[in-house]
C-alpha cells in the first residue's frame, strides 16, 4: 500500500461583486476597490482538487476519475459555472464572495457530500486550491468528512 | 530546503487490470482502459531535501541529478509501451499511483548516499491531473 495524492484540475467561469452587508457604502468601496464595482466583474477560476489514500498496486487506482468527474460536476461546476455567485449561490446572500469565502463554501459542499459519492472507497479530501487569477491562489484544507449515518440521511434528503 | 527538477517523458499505456472483470475496469479506468493503448506527455518533477553546502552554495549539484534522472527514467520510460516494456508493469496497471510510486522506487536509491535526499515524486499525466508520492 502507498500512500498518494492525487489532485485533478477543473475550471469555472463565475462573476462576483465584493460587497459586505456589514459595512456602509463607503467602507466596501475602501475595503474592496474595484471589486467593489457594484456591476460586478468575473473570473476563470482554477480549482485543483486533491484527494488522498492508500493505493493497493493490484488496483492501481485511488478513485475513478470519472467518478470523481462526475461528483465534481454535479457538487460544484453545475452550480458555480457560469453563475453570478452574489445572486445564485445561497451561501453569498450573506457572505462576501470573497475566493477565501468561496474556498470554504466549495470544500464543505464537496465534504458533506462525500462520503455519500465515496465513502467505502477509502480516499478522502484533502485540500482545494483556487486560483481566482493568475496572481492570486487561495488553498483549503476540506473540513472532517460527516460520519453519522444520520447526518447522512440529512445530507440525502437536501439534496433530493 | 526544497529543490525540485522537472523533466518530461512521453510514453504509451493502458490502464487495464487483467484480474477484473471488463465492467469492473470500465468503471475504474474508463477509456483509459482501451486494450489498444494510448499516450501521454509525463511531466515528472523530482523534489530533493537537503541544505546549502556552506562552499558552493548549492543543495545538490543539478548536473548529476539532470544524468541520474536520465538514466533512471529517460532511457527506460521515454517513448517506450509502459505495458510493454517496462517492468512491473507487465503484470500491474500503469496508472499515474502506480508510475509514482514506481518512480520513488528507482529514484530513491539514487539519492540515498546524499547530499540531498528524495522528498516527493510529482507526476503529471497530464496538465489537469497529477500524483504526488513522498515513499510512505
Amino acid at each position: 500500500m502507498a500512500d498518494v495524492r492525487l489532485t485533478r484540475r477543473y475550471r469555472f467561469s463565475a462573476s462576483h461583486r465584493l460587497n459586505s452587508e456589514q459595512l456602509s457604502a463607503e467602507e466596501n468601496r475602501a475595503v474592496y476597490g474595484k471589486c467593489n464595482n457594484p456591476y460586478g466583474h468575473g473570473h476563470d477560476y482554477v480549482m485543483d482538487v486533491t484527494i488522498r489514500g492508500d493505493v493497493n498496486e493490484a488496483r492501481g487506482r485511488l478513485i475513478s476519475i470519472d467518478a470523481l468527474d462526475q461528483f465534481v460536476q454535479v457538487v460544484v461546476l453545475k452550480s458555480f459555472d457560469r453563475r453570478n455567485l452574489n445572486v445564485e449561490v445561497t451561501e453569498f446572500a450573506t457572505l462576501p464572495p470573497t475566493t477565501e469565502v468561496l474556498s470554504q463554501v466549495i470544500a464543505r459542499r464537496m465534504s458533506e457530500a462525500w462520503p455519500i459519492a465515496f465513502g467505502g472507497s477509502g480516499a478522502r479530501l484533502e485540500k482545494l486550491r483556487i486560483r481566482e487569477t493568475r496572481n492570486n491562489i487561495f488553498e483549503v484544507l476540506a473540513p472532517a468528512p460527516v460520519e453519522r449515518e444520520d447526518q447522512l440521511d440529512e445530507i440525502s434528503e437536501s439534496r433530493s | 530546503m526544497w529543490i525540485t527538477r522537472r523533466v518530461e517523458f512521453s510514453a504509451s499505456h493502458t490502464c487495464y487490470n487483467p484480474a477484473l472483470s471488463e465492467a469492473e475496469n470500465d468503471a475504474l479506468f474508463g477509456a483509459d482502459a482501451n486494450p489498444h493503448g494510448h499516450g501521454h506527455n509525463y511531466g515528472l518533477e523530482v523534489t530533493l531535501e537537503g541544505e546549502p553546502h556552506p562552499v558552493t552554495g548549492m543543495v545538490v549539484d543539478l548536473k548529476e541529478v539532470k544524468l541520474i534522472l536520465e538514466e533512471a527514467v529517460l532511457v527506460p520510460m521515454d517513448h517506450r509501451h509502459l505495458n510493454l516494456e517496462v517492468a512491473p508493469f507487465d503484470t500491474v496497471a500503469p496508472t499515474a499511483e502506480n508510475l509514482a510510486v514506481e518512480l520513488w522506487r528507482r529514484l530513491a536509491p539514487r539519492f540515498a548516499a546524499g547530499p540531498a535526499r528524495l522528498r516527493n515524486i510529482r507526476l503529471y499525466e497530464t496538465d489537469d491531473l497529477f500524483v504526488d508520492y513522498e515513499g510512505r
